[in-house]
């Protein structure tokens, strides 16, 4: 069981009136982990992130260490660092926070990951919503570069570094990293087929890494007191803190930032002050695109990667998002059906059709107008969805698709007929 | 073509270029410059912006159309742009958006007849704890009930 109480790593200076100040920053031991990173060679650098166990925080939990790994030794090409803060997977809301109050924690991870790849140009792709977080990271960069911190020989150290922000203007898919490229190029934000793997050919062609806000941003602590304390924090499989979210049904909605490990219901009740309107019915775990667990399959979940996979979901972003006992999971389910076939990007058929049709096919179920079998066609339309894609979307529409309908069937039927009444084939 | 950027805005994105190998990718941008310098995106900002990064005006349009937050019409002096994502649904925004529907008398992307709110329910915003949450422009709006909503509206009006 992982600790509750500990040192917050990346929310410390949230509370700071000037926290998110370089004055501020230095004042908190800011940049402090510099020294540090320059005295170890590239290689160790990445040793040192691999054995704190850092799993990215974008979504995917992507070993940290072992992904940088794979940029190629001595390229001839330049190497990108890009970061995802594309923040848009619903029910997630702590990358904001992150750049909103303490952007150069941002800058200073970046610095790391940057002299571990060998990259020397590096891009923040900020959601274009964010304008205020924007500003503050482009002021952040200034301030930075006039105190040496970033730009040519950064703290003598021989490192040169430049980062520059871009803005995104509305698209989830961006937050696909491959689709994120596509939008950095300064194109349809629309995935590419992988192999190659970003890290071989990124970026304009180039091999790049590329990050979510809160994964960077732990690797200052990691460098300062050492892989291994890291790993100490939370449990074997998911080390160090998290910013954990709630929102939806809770009484006080917000983010907490603490070691992996609490159970979820603790974690409700504690944090989020219980359930809002009535006992628990639901939760998603990670973000809108986690399968839905029963308040039952709660009783033992753990804020933990493996609790997640051991209940056939996953840790996503960290945000879950609370329903209570008065919740129509048909309409909730409607909501998200909506909001995927609104953002699949539209290259791949079974996405753009199958998003859609599960839309469509919830329209028809909450205007009375299918049976139960309508109920079974979108199991299957969600199946034949899912893996036969460029990217995720499809699978993230067809995770709560079938997690819905199978665990709160009950909901379901109370819209649709007896199989054996005739209905129309489809609305529109 | 009639449209012509600033000398700033031109000298703000040769700025912004540099920062990128190709200027292809500085599209982004530049249709972002567009949209603060004419307000929205007529066609003829769009191939400025094509011409600005060297794509075709097809290639500038595609993108354009892509991202929801490129305005390919013009919208009014105060775009609401209401999330109506889950966590938000949870929370009362199909009667944040109700209350712009009823008040100003818009379907979602319609704009007021004097010009002054245009409105367009959008996906997560990110304040899915403080929801429900709009944007303003560029301005976020969070904990919002009908009674708020009322009262902005208003406040908006006489502005």
């Amino acid at each position: 069981m992982g600790k509750t109480v500990t040192e917050p790593q990346l929310t410390k200076r949230f509370n700071l009136p000037f926290g998110n100040t370089l004055k501020g920053f230095l004042e908190t031991d800011g940049y402090a982990s510099l020294k540090k990173l320059f005295s170890l060679t590239p290689d160790q650098v990445i040793e040192e992130v691999k054995a704190s166990g850092l799993k990215g925080r974008g979504g995917a939990g992507f070993p940290c260490g072992m992904k940088w790994g794979f940029i190629p030794k001595n390229s001839q090409k330049p190497v990108y660092l890009v970061v995802n803060a594309d923040e848009g997977e619903p029910g997630t809301f702590t990358d904001r926070y992150l750049m909103e109050k303490d952007p150069h924690l941002l800058l200073e991870g970046m610095i790391a990951a940057a002299f571990a790849i060998g990259s020397h140009q590096a891009y923040i792709y900020v959601r274009g919503e964010f304008l205020k977080q924007i500003r503050i990271l482009d002021a952040a960069i200034e301030e930075a570069k006039a105190a040496g911190y970033l730009g040519k020989d950064i703290q003598g150290s021989g490192f040169d570094l430049e980062i520059y922000t871009h803005r995104g203007a509305g698209a989830y898919i961006c937050g696909e990293e491959t689709g994120l490229l596509e939008s950095l190029e300064g194109k349809k934000g629309q995935p590419r087929i992988k192999p190659p793997f970003p890290a071989i050919q990124g970026l304009f062609g180039c091999p790049t890494i590329i990050n979510n806000v809160k994964t960077l941003a732990s690797v200052p602590w990691i460098l300062e007191n050492g892989g291994a304390a890291y790993a100490g924090l939370g449990t074997k499989e998911s080390t160090g803190t998290q910013v954990f979210g709630l929102s939806g049904h809770i009484q006080t909605p917000g983010y907490w930032e603490m070691p992996f490990g609490l159970p979820m219901l603790e974690f409700i009740e504690k944090f989020g002050g219980g359930v809002k309107g009535g006992k628990l019915k639901a939760v998603i775990p990670g973000g809108s695109s986690t399968p839905v667990l029963t308040a039952e399959e709660c009783a033992d979940l753990t804020l933990t990667y493996e609790s997640m996979r051991d209940h056939k979901t996953f840790m996503g972003t960290g945000g879950a998002i609370v329903m209570n006992e008065h919740t129509d999971m048909v309409k909730v389910l409607k909501n998200l059906t909506h909001f995927y076939s609104d953002e699949s990007c539209g290259q791949c058929t079974p996405c753009r059709e199958g998003t859609a049709w599960e839309d469509r096919l919830l329209k028809k179920i909450l205007a009375g107008a299918a049976t139960t079998k309508e109920l079974d066609l979108m199991l299957e339309v969600a199946d034949n969805m899912e893996g036969r894609t460029i990217c995720a979307l499809a699978a993230a529409c067809a995770m709560p698709v079938r997690s819905f309908i199978k665990k709160f069937r009950g909901d379901f039927e109370k819209y649709c007929k007896p199989a054996s009444v005739a209905v129309a084939a489809d609305v529109r | 073509m009639s449209l012509k950027f600033s000398k700033k805005a031109l000298d703000e994105f040769e700025g912004i270029a540099k920062r990128y190998p190709v200027r292809r990718a500085a599209l982004l941008p530049a249709l972002w410059l567009a949209q603060k310098e004419f307000g929205w995106l007529p066609p003829d900002a769009i191939e400025l912006c094509a011409g600005l990064v060297g794509c075709s005006p097809a290639q500038a349009l595609e993108v354009a159309e892509f991202y929801s937050m490129y305005k390919k019409k013009e919208g009014g002096k105060y775009h609401l742009q209401v999330c109506q994502t889950i966590s938000c649904l949870l929370n009362g925004s199909e009667e944040i958006k109700k209350v712009v529907e009823q008040k100003l008398g818009l379907k979602p992307g319609e704009t007021t007849p004097d010009g002054q709110f245009s409105y367009q329910p959008v996906e997560c915003l990110a304040g899915c704890h403080t929801g429900p949450c709009m944007q303003v422009n560029d301005d976020y709006h969070e904990h919002l009930t009908p009674k708020k909503m009322e009262e902005l509206i208003e406040e908006l009006k006489k502005k």
